[in-house]
C-alpha cells in the first residue's frame, strides 16, 4: 500500500523537459528564430483571440459542466492559465470543439490548440504537434467493489480478466502492452461507454487515468472502486500535452507559458484544486 | 418489338451492335482515361497530398496494421453470415404472416404490420446500444450479456424487417391469378404462399436480397460501438493510438474484395431473370 502522490511526476517531467529545452531559463517567452511572443505578434487562427479546442462533450474533472468558459474543471483552468500567461485577457479566449478524429485529420485546424487529454507519444507527433506536458498521471484499475478482481495484487493476477479501456489512450495500450490478458480488451468510443459495458458484466474492470477513476468512482458510479494503481515505468508515464497543428508556430511561445506556469506553482495548484484526492489505494505491481 | 426479332445464328441487329459496341468501347475508354487523369492530377497537385499519403496511404502503417484488421475482418464475416441466414428465415416469416387474407389472420397481419413500421423507425446504431448496453444491464438470470450476442441480435432484428419488406414486395408481383388458382385447386392459403407463391416471389427479388446483403456486410461492423473488435474499431484503435487513417484503408479493401463480387452477381443474376421472361415472352 502507499498513498498516491499524484503531482509529484509533473514537477519532474515538466522541469527535465524545461532544462533540456531552454537551458533553465524559465522567464524566456521568445521563439528560438527571435519571433515575439506577444497578443499582437502571435499567428493565431483568428487574429487578437486565442481558440482553445476540447472534446465534444467534455467531462469532468477535465471541464465541469461540459462548459470550458466557466474556467472550472482542470483542463478547462489551465487554458484560461495558459492565455494570461500569454497577455490574453479571458474575454480574448474563444473554444470550439473537435471530436477525437477531427482534431487530428490532415488539412487547417480550426483551434490554436487542442487539450483533451492527448497522450504524447513519438507516433502522434509524427502528424501533430505537443506542448511539454501539463499534467502527468497513472493509470488505475475500476471494477465493483465486490468482483473478484478487486482481490489482484499482481499485473499477473488480471490475466484471466477482461478489462476493458477507451480508445486512444494509455490505459487501452497498458491493458495490451503490459498486462496482455488472455481475451483482447474491448475498446470503447468514450469512457461512458466503458462504464455501460462494466454496468452489463461485459467487462470486469477498466482502466483509466487515475484523476478520471477517482471521479468515476466518487461520484458517478459510488459502488465501483479503484482497485490499485497499475505500476509503470517511467517511460509508460501518462503524459497529456496539448496538441498543436503540426509545425504550429505558437508551441515555442505556449510551451513558455507552461514552464513559466509550471515554475510557480500554477499547474501543481490548478491539479491540487481539481484533481487530487486523497486516500490509500495499493499498487498493482508487475 | 423483341418478338418481332429474327431468330438466325447471328442476326443483322446484332452484327450492327458489335460494330456499334467497338465504337462505343473506344469512346468510354478514352473518356475514362482523361476523367480519370484529371481526377488524379487534382489530388497529386494539391499542397497537402505528401501529407494525406502518409496519413491515409502509409505502406509502413498498412503493413503493422494489417494482420489486426484482418482478423477482425474475419469475425464480420462470421457475424454476416450468421445474421444473414437468421433474418432469410424471420423476415419470410413476417412476409407471409402479412400476405395472409382474411379476417381470421388479423392479429397475425397487424403484428407483422407493427413490427416492421416500428424496428424500420429505429436506427440501427441506437438499437445496436439499447440492446447491447441495455439488456444485459437489467441483470435477468440465464439472459446473455455478450455485446456479440446482442449486437448480432440488433442487426437480425433490424434488418428482418427491412428484408420482410422486400419479399412482401416480392410476394405482391406476383399476379393475383396465381393466388386465385392455388386457392381454386384447393390449397390452403398457407400452402398457396408455400408452393405457389413463395417461389415465384423470391425469384422476383433475389437482386433486392443481394443488394441487402452487401448492406448488412457493411453494417456488422458496427457492432464495435459496443466494444467489439471487428475490422473497423481494429483501425480506429490504431487510427487513435498512431492519428494515421492508413487502416481503414486496410478495412476499406477487406470489404470492398466481399462487396464487389456480389454487386457484379446481383447485376449478372438481374439480367440473366430479365432475358429468361423476355424469351419467355417472345
Amino acid at each position: 500500500m502507499r498513498r498516491v502522490r499524484m503531482l509529484g511526476p509533473v514537477g519532474f517531467v515538466v522541469m527535465a523537459l524545461v532544462v533540456a529545452a531552454c537551458g533553465g531559463d524559465t522567464t524566456d517567452t521568445t521563439t528560438a528564430d527571435g519571433a515575439g511572443c506577444g497578443v499582437d505578434e502571435l499567428d493565431l487562427v483568428q487574429p487578437g483571440v486565442l481558440t482553445v479546442a476540447t472534446g465534444e462533450p467534455a467531462f469532468p474533472p477535465w471541464v465541469i459542466d461540459d462548459d470550458p468558459t466557466n474556467q472550472e474543471g482542470f483542463e478547462a483552468a489551465v487554458a484560461y492559465a495558459v492565455a494570461t500567461q500569454l497577455g490574453f485577457t479571458p474575454e480574448q479566449v474563444t473554444w470550439v470543439r473537435t471530436g477525437f478524429d477531427e482534431a487530428v485529420a490532415p488539412g487547417p485546424k480550426d483551434f490554436d490548440f487542442n487539450l483533451q487529454q492527448y497522450s504524447i507519444t513519438d507516433e502522434r507527433d509524427e502528424v501533430v504537434d505537443f506542448s511539454v506536458p501539463y499534467y502527468v498521471t497513472d493509470q488505475a484499475l475500476v471494477a465493483f467493489a465486490d468482483s473478484p478482481v478487486a482481490e489482484a495484487s499482481t499485473v499477473a493476477d488480471l490475466k484471466g480478466f477482461t478489462l476493458g479501456a477507451q480508445i486512444g489512450t494509455t490505459s487501452l495500450d497498458y491493458i495490451e502492452e503490459v498486462i496482455a490478458p488472455d481475451t483482447p480488451p474491448p475498446a470503447y468510443d468514450t469512457n461512458s461507454d466503458a462504464k455501460s459495458a462494466l454496468d452489463a458484466g461485459q467487462v470486469d474492470a477498466l482502466v483509466f487515468d487515475l484523476p478520471t477513476a477517482y471521479f468515476i468512482t466518487a461520484v458517478e458510479m459510488p459502488d465501483t472502486t479503484i482497485v490499485g494503481v497499475l505500476e509503470a515505468s517511467e517511460a509508460q508515464a501518462d503524459r497529456f500535452g496539448l496538441l498543436f497543428a503540426d509545425g504550429s508556430p505558437l508551441v515555442a511561445c505556449v510551451n513558455g507559458a507552461l514552464e513559466a506556469l509550471e515554475a510557480d506553482g500554477t499547474l501543481d495548484a490548478l491539479a491540487e484544486q481539481w484533481l487530487a484526492s486523497e486516500g490509500e489505494i495499493k499498487t498493482i505491481t508487475r | 418489338m423483341i418478338s418481332n426479332r429474327p431468330t438466325g445464328l447471328l442476326p443483322s441487329w446484332r452484327r450492327n451492335a458489335r460494330k456499334e459496341g467497338a465504337r462505343v468501347v473506344l469512346i468510354s475508354t478514352l473518356s475514362t482515361i482523361v476523367f480519370a487523369g484529371v481526377a488524379i492530377w487534382g489530388v497529386l497537385s494539391s499542397e497537402t497530398w505528401p501529407r494525406v499519403r502518409e496519413q491515409f496511404f502509409s505502406a509502413r502503417h498498412f503493413q503493422e496494421v494489417w494482420p489486426a484488421v484482418l482478423s477482425g475482418f474475419w469475425l464480420d464475416v462470421r457475424m454476416f453470415v450468421v445474421a444473414e441466414a437468421l433474418i432469410l428465415a424471420a423476415a419470410l416469416i413476417v412476409a407471409a404472416a402479412r400476405s395472409l387474407r382474411g379476417p381470421v389472420f388479423f392479429p397475425i397481419r397487424a403484428l407483422a404490420v407493427v413490427y416492421v413500421d416500428l424496428v424500420r423507425g429505429i436506427p440501427l446504431l441506437l438499437m445496436i446500444l439499447v440492446l447491447g448496453f441495455g439488456i444485459p444491464a437489467l441483470d435477468i438470470p440465464g439472459v446473455p450479456r455478450s455485446a456479440l450476442f446482442w449486437g448480432v441480435t440488433a442487426l437480425v432484428i433490424s434488418y428482418t424487417a427491412y428484408t420482410a419488406e422486400i419479399y412482401r414486395a416480392g410476394i405482391e408481383s406476383v399476379h393475383e391469378s396465381q393466388r386465385m388458382s392455388a386457392q381454386s385447386l384447393g390449397l390452403t392459403q398457407v400452402q398457396a404462399l408455400r408452393h405457389v407463391l413463395i417461389p415465384q416471389a423470391v425469384r422476383n427479388v433475389v437482386p433486392a436480397l443481394l443488394s441487402s446483403f452487401v448492406s448488412l456486410q457493411k453494417d456488422v461492423a458496427l457492432v464495435f460501438v459496443l466494444g467489439v473488435r471487428e475490422g473497423v474499431r481494429e483501425a480506429q484503435i490504431y487510427n487513435a493510438r498512431t492519428f494515421n487513417y492508413t487502416g481503414y484503408i486496410a478495412a476499406t479493401v477487406l470489404f470492398l474484395l466481399v462487396s464487389i463480387p456480389v454487386a457484379r452477381f446481383t447485376d449478372w443474376y438481374g439480367q440473366r431473370v430479365r432475358r429468361r421472361r423476355q424469351a419467355m415472352s417472345s
